[in-house]
């Protein structure tokens, strides 16, 4: 069973603010769902064998640029929330 | 008047080759239905303002292709609806989420790249869909819920329900979706049309908004099993843009008539929780499949009984990942804090809706310390498993049959408020997209609720590559002819 305190520290793990009402409804909501797919952890004999690996494989390319310098800025830069010319704006990390 | 009901792609093309109408005039009759239709449907979000202008330019292509008698693609001029999850450069791709209200895509997906250079299409407008492709009934889209356009009380299904309403409701002809666990199949099966997940890795996902990134397709959906088979071949292939994306299987070309042998999972539909319709019209399906010539068998998938809860793992995993770029910093909403790291908290507070927040809150759950083995790793363990029990059928039965969702489409707000409730609802769908393996849902029925005709579906499932499988049986089923 989660708890109020465990919505809590999830939520900051994951950098969202939520509010009391949310805290308590997200508890109501999410706990069903844990429990739900609990089973899996309950699975012991389980029909058929998994995989090792080695089915998968990785897909690697140059480290280069495929685009001209400056073609995509102005798309770009116009999306930023804020900005000073062409730099992106946030506030100031160490203070 | 262009009969746009009973429209297809090839009907269109042909009408263009002889000069009957324009891309410009069947654009314009598009058009006229959403402006006519669509304040009740809520099938776009935004229509195009450049609609016609995309049409002219297919019209001076047609009538040079004319002029030099010379055949033009089959796809040119004809409008094509899509998902708000897929780039189309310089226009708004917001997801249906707050926090992508105002974000203009900077490059083009590789699908409508192709459609729009190779082929010429007309992008009509995005559609309505759950916020980041989260959710089963379109309830989830930040700017107000889809109706399904067979009855407004219910819902289209999701999350590409908008691109499905718009299709059946003839606002567009041919429409995008994306299906990580059933996005495309099941609100083509509550809106009575055709719609296909691909194998996946047969279409490049680069530009789509990613969500499940190990599950998530891009696919067709279209009135007849023909279009939705155009619409795949003109966005299949490999890609260099997404490392995921697969060379084609090259198969030989199947013979018309052609008899499939199609495995039943029997063990599967006696788990209780479907609707007594839906068995019904499926037991009917397939006997007019075993009538068509077609044999029907048993098969076993012992562990497909897992697929929900290795699903519901997976996914919020994936999803906690993904959406940690969502964070007002270089793009979309931001909501500004006391500091730099408020300006997260506060930004994704407001940014994302119910759903989305939840699947995080999963996600981080089980990738957390202590929990990661229980849940992450086993899910992974079990989702093998489950894959391996598909190559084991397809080594007996060339396509699998399911219906499509255990029930047709719900009223809006039915299933809101109970988020497991409405998880259940894929259990048809969601096996597939674990194996990666491709599925079609096709129209097979309907089932009258208070007067309404409410659209069933079917499901087909094929090997890995065997799209060209679903579509021959799919067209066998429904009596379509090949051409």
């Amino acid at each position: 069973m989660l708890e109020i305190k465990d919505i809590k520290k999830l939520a900051i793990l994951a950098r969202i603010k939520l509010s009391e009402e949310e805290e308590k409804r997200l508890l109501k909501e999410v706990d069903p769902i844990l429990g739900y797919v609990a089973q899996l952890t309950e699975i012991t004999s389980i029909v058929g064998e998994a995989k090792k690996a080695g089915e998968h494989k990785n897909v690697t390319r140059e480290d280069i640029n495929v685009t001209e310098t400056g073609t995509n800025t102005d798309a770009i830069t116009s999306n930023f929330p804020e900005k000073d010319k062409n730099y992106l704006k946030v506030k100031k990390i160490l203070s | 008047m262009i009969d746009l009901k009973n429209l297809t792609i090839k009907i269109a093309h042909d009408a263009f080759a002889k000069g009957e109408y324009t891309a410009v005039q069947l654009t314009q009759a598009y058009l006229d239905e959403i402006k006519k239709n669509d304040k009740d449907i809520h099938a776009y979000l935004e229509v195009y303002d450049n609609a016609l202008i995309q049409a002219q330019f297919a019209d001076k292509a047609i009538a040079t292709a004319r002029a030099a008698k010379k055949d033009f693609p089959l796809l040119m001029g004809i409008p094509v609806a899509v998902k708000d999850n897929i780039l189309v450069k310089g226009q708004i791709a917001s997801s249906a989420s707050k926090i992508l209200e105002n974000y203009r895509a900077t490059y083009d997906a590789t699908v409508i790249e192709k459609l729009q250079r190779e082929y010429g299409v007309v992008l009509i407008g995005r559609t309505n869909m759950d916020e980041f492709a989260m959710g089963g009934s379109t309830e989830n889209s930040a700017y107000g819920p889809t109706k399904n356009p067979h009855d407004l009380e219910r819902v289209p299904g999701g999350s590409s329900g908008g691109s499905a309403a718009a299709v059946a409701s003839n606002e567009t002809l041919i429409a995008l979706g994306s299906d990580t666990g059933g996005s495309i199949r099941q609100p083509a099966s509550f809106c009575g049309i055709v719609g296909l997940k691909p194998t996946y890795g047969a279409v490049s996902r680069y530009g789509v908004m990613a969500m499940g990134s190990s599950l998530d397709q891009i696919g067709p959906f279209g009135k007849t099993v023909a279009d939705a088979e155009i619409l795949f071949n003109a966005i299949k292939g490999q890609d260099i843009m997404d490392s995921t994306s697969l060379p084609e299987i090259k198969t030989e070309k199947i013979p018309e008539n052609k008899k499939f042998k199609i495995g039943v999972p029997r063990d599967f539909l006696n788990m209780g929780g479907i609707d007594a319709s839906i068995i019904a019209n499926f037991e009917e399906s397939l006997k007019k499949l075993k009538n068509l010539g077609h044999e029907i068998v048993d098969i076993a998938l012992p562990n497909l009984k897992y697929s929900l809860a290795v699903y519901y793992v997976i996914v919020p995993a994936e999803v906690s990942s993904n959406m940690a770029r969502f964070d007002g910093m270089r793009y979309g909403k931001r909501v500004s804090g006391g500091n730099g790291i408020e300006d997260y908290f506060l930004s994704r507070e407001a940014g994302l809706g119910r759903e989305v927040k939840r699947r995080i809150i999963i996600g981080t759950y089980v990738l957390s310390s202590g929990y990661y083995d229980a849940y992450y790793n086993k899910a992974n363990i079990v989702r093998d498993i489950i894959k391996d029990d598909y190559k084991k059928a397809f080594e007996k039965v060339d396509i699998i049959a399911t219906p499509t969702a255990p029930s047709v489409a719900f009223k809006i707000g039915e299933k809101i408020d109970d988020p497991l409730q409405m998880y259940l609802e894929d259990i048809f769908t969601v096996p597939i997209n674990l194996a990666g393996v491709p599925a079609i849902s096709v129209p097979s029925g309907v089932k009258n609720v208070n007067g309404k005709d409410l659209p069933i579906g079917m499901q087909f499932i094929a090997n890995h590559g065997r799209e060209d499988m679903l579509f021959a049986v799919s067209k066998s089923f429904l009596g379509e002819k090949n051409n």
